[in-house]
């Protein structure tokens, strides 16, 4: 894992989030904290992060709503719900909606660390296997254009 | 009254009401009186009116078949008094024509008339032969009367003025009751006799005898002015004012209901005789004469009293089948109320401490990253100052303690979960497993064996977790409660279709045919005072819930067998 894994971490509760991102700073993690939805989403498209990890219960858009439009725009972002509120019937929801997993709060923060690092390099594939396709295609889309200048 | 009034016109809507409203244990014992009350006066009611209504319909009815023999009788012995008197009057009268008066005034031929006229006819006394003066001139009879004038008396001159006469009866010289019969004889050449005869009034006692009359009733013969002319029982002798008042005029035989002076009450039938002044009275008591109407009276008693029986009966019984079935109704109102409140209850718990295990957890995640981070520093810096072994050793400690409460919330979550109905896959066997280690301290103490036989191969089946552990600890528990001290209870779980099927089986008392009729019903119980007859009904109301069927087989001291099947069951798709 040569590249540094980018964070973001949302969490209403400020002196949880904060001492999470400084743990995972600790560890070799670029971690970004976002505080709501809102600003969670902002930063989604700002900052690029390979690895989001979500709170459900939060003032304004909440997570599974955070995880929807996510999913929906960057699909690339891997998501990593933890909760203190989550039910099962959370966990099944933000499972179907594509979250790479689901951790009740308090979480070990060596259980953490391995979820995260499964969450980048399942990224990881997701864009090898997309930029195989996209290769394939430009062939095809070349293919394409040489025969119509053939013609 | 008001209440009744309004009862009777709604009973079932009162009843209703009465059923919500009271809740006191007595509330059955006055509901049941009211339901007595109705029924018996809805049915007594018209009974007894019809009783009564009979009752009158048949004493009319009774009266009247009883006057008119009466009515007959009497009519027919004033005939026979009348064809007597006419008789008697003719024979003086044709002997008056029949023979001169030099004849007639000859002592023995008068003599021997009056033998013929004795012999022919009973109750003629004597014969006499008056001139027109009124003096007897000749006389044959028992008493010395010729020569005396009768010139005065009222019967003369009647007989004057009317050539005929029957008298009243009278004592008059010869000091016993007897009747005169005049007739008056005029011949062509204008000599005028009267012949004279006297009549014992035994005969007409003797025609009143053959009526043959009860001895308690009573017949004679009374004149237009109230005098008895006949001895009678009861009101008065011969000659005697009657103790009775004259009855109105009438030739037509008549019976009336009346009472005499002794207060008895009497059907009094008589007749008035057109050509005498005599009234012929015929005296029944209304007792004797109703001897038949007391019977059919006690008859219509009798069917009265156990029509009145009947209903009693009827309406108790149909009351108490009634309010027992109300009661069991209600007391299985209340149990299902009871099931209802339990479950709320738990659910309830269920929700304050998932509540509460949500709620710690947000701080213990705080405490957790805080301490963590602590720990950080302490391990992955290169820092190095006094204690900071001691110190990491704390935080280890703290970090420990963080783990232990997460348990704690995550379990109560769990529990919080189990409180809802909620169907879920589960391993039935770890479940029977599970329930019967609740029981294995008693059954340890009481040295039963407890077998547990679960096929390795048993699918696991999607149904609700708490409430096969309550199926199971009931069988269990009844199971325990069945075998004696070193006895044996085996549970077998076996793959059956598409389900699995659990036999408990024990080795105790087992149970009658009559046990087993009714081991499923709420308050059926044979632990007496211990049990409350529930749990074998909300076993079977759970498994029939859940699916399942629930058997039972059992025989007397050899043990009792019961068969639970479980459908495999489907995970419900989540929303």
């Amino acid at each position: 894992m040569s590249k540094k894994i980018k964070l973001l971490l949302v969490d209403d509760e400020e002196n949880f989030v904060n001492t999470l991102a400084e743990r995972m700073k600790m560890r070799d993690m670029g971690s970004e904290v976002a505080h709501d939805g809102e600003t969670a989403l902002e930063m989604v498209k700002d900052e690029k992060p390979d690895v989001m990890v979500l709170d459900l219960r939060m003032p304004g858009i909440d997570g599974v709503e955070v995880l929807r439009k996510v999913k929906k725009a960057h699909p690339d972002v891997q998501v990593i719900v933890l909760t203190g509120h989550g039910s099962e019937q959370d966990q099944e929801v933000c499972m179907q909606l594509g979250a790479y997993e689901y951790h009740k709060k308090p979480v070990d923060i060596d259980r953490l660390v391995k979820s995260i690092k499964g969450a980048y390099r399942q990224k990881m594939e997701d864009m090898m296997v997309a930029a195989t396709f996209a290769e394939a295609n430009d062939h095809a889309d070349a293919d394409k254009v040489m025969k119509e200048s053939d013609d | 009254m008001s209440r009744l009034a309004s009862l009777l016109k709604h009973p079932l809507r009162e009843l209703q009401s009465e059923v919500d409203e009271v809740v006191s244990p007595g509330r059955y014992t006055l509901l049941r009186r009211k339901i007595i009350c109705i029924m018996v006066a809805a049915s007594l009611i018209p009974l007894s009116v019809m009783a009564v209504l009979n009752y009158y319909e048949h004493q009319n009815a009774m009266a009247r078949e009883i006057q008119n023999p009466l009515r007959v009788l009497v009519n027919k012995t004033k005939n026979s008094f009348e064809l007597f008197l006419a008789e008697r009057t003719s024979t003086v009268s044709l002997i008056a024509s029949a023979y001169t008066h030099a004849e007639l005034a000859d002592q023995n031929k008068l003599a021997r008339i009056f033998a013929v006229m004795q012999k022919e006819f009973e109750g003629f006394v004597d014969l006499g032969l008056i001139d027109a003066d009124g003096n007897q001139i000749n006389y044959v009879g028992p008493y010395s009367l010729k020569g005396k004038n009768y010139a005065e008396q009222r019967w003369f001159q009647e007989v004057r003025l009317k050539g005929k006469y029957v008298s009243d009866v009278f004592m008059g010289f010869r000091k016993f009751p007897h009747v005169i019969i005049a007739v008056q004889h005029t011949t062509e050449d204008g000599r005028t006799w009267i012949l004279r005869a006297t009549l014992d009034t035994r005969q007409f006692e003797r025609i009143i005898a053959s009526m043959s009359l009860e001895p308690d009733a009573d017949a004679f013969l009374v004149n237009t002015e109230g005098l008895l002319q006949t001895n009678s029982n009861n009101y008065g002798k011969v000659l005697e004012k009657m103790a009775l008042p004259l009855p109105p005029q009438t030739f037509e035989p008549t019976v009336l209901l009346t009472t005499d002076p002794k207060g008895r009450e009497i059907f009094l039938s008589y007749a008035y005789f057109p050509e005498a002044d005599f009234v012929l009275m015929a005296v029944k008591p209304k007792a004797s004469v109703l001897k038949t109407w007391y019977t059919v009276r006690g008859d219509l008693l009798f069917v009265f009293l156990l029509g009145v029986a009947a209903v009693l009966l009827a309406a108790m019984g149909v009351t108490n089948a009634l309010i027992r079935r109300m009661k069991e109704a209600e007391d299985r109102r209340e149990l299902a109320l009871r099931e209802v409140e339990h479950s709320q209850k738990l659910s309830s718990i269920g929700r304050l401490a998932a509540g509460v295990a949500h709620e710690v957890n947000n701080p213990l995640a705080i405490i957790n990253e805080k301490t963590g981070l602590m720990k950080d520093i302490l391990t992955m810096q290169q820092t190095d100052f006094p204690k900071k072994e001691k110190l990491l050793a704390q935080v280890e400690s703290v970090l420990r303690a963080v783990e232990r409460c997460r348990g704690i919330t995550h379990r109560m979550l769990g529990f919080a979960r189990r409180m809802d109905v909620t169907s879920e896959e589960l391993d039935l066997g770890e479940l029977i497993a599970e329930t019967a280690s609740f029981l294995a301290n008693e059954a340890m103490h009481r040295k039963v064996e407890v077998r547990l036989d679960i096929d390795p191969e048993l699918p696991r089946i999607v149904s609700d977790r708490s409430q096969l552990q309550q199926v199971f600890l009931n069988l269990f528990n009844n199971a325990l409660a069945a075998v004696a001290d070193g006895g044996r209870i085996e549970a077998i779980a076996r793959p059956k279709d598409d389900g699995v099927v659990v036999t408990v089986r024990d080795n105790g008392c087992g149970m009658s045919e009559e046990t087993l009729n009714h081991i499923f019903e709420p308050f059926f119980t044979t632990k007496k005072g211990t049990g409350t007859g529930l749990g074998l009904s909300i076993t079977y109301g759970i498994v029939k819930r859940l699916g399942g069927e629930i058997a039972v087989e059992s025989t007397q001291g050899v043990g009792s067998t019961l068969t639970i099947t479980l459908p495999k069951g489907q995970r419900e798709a989540l929303a």
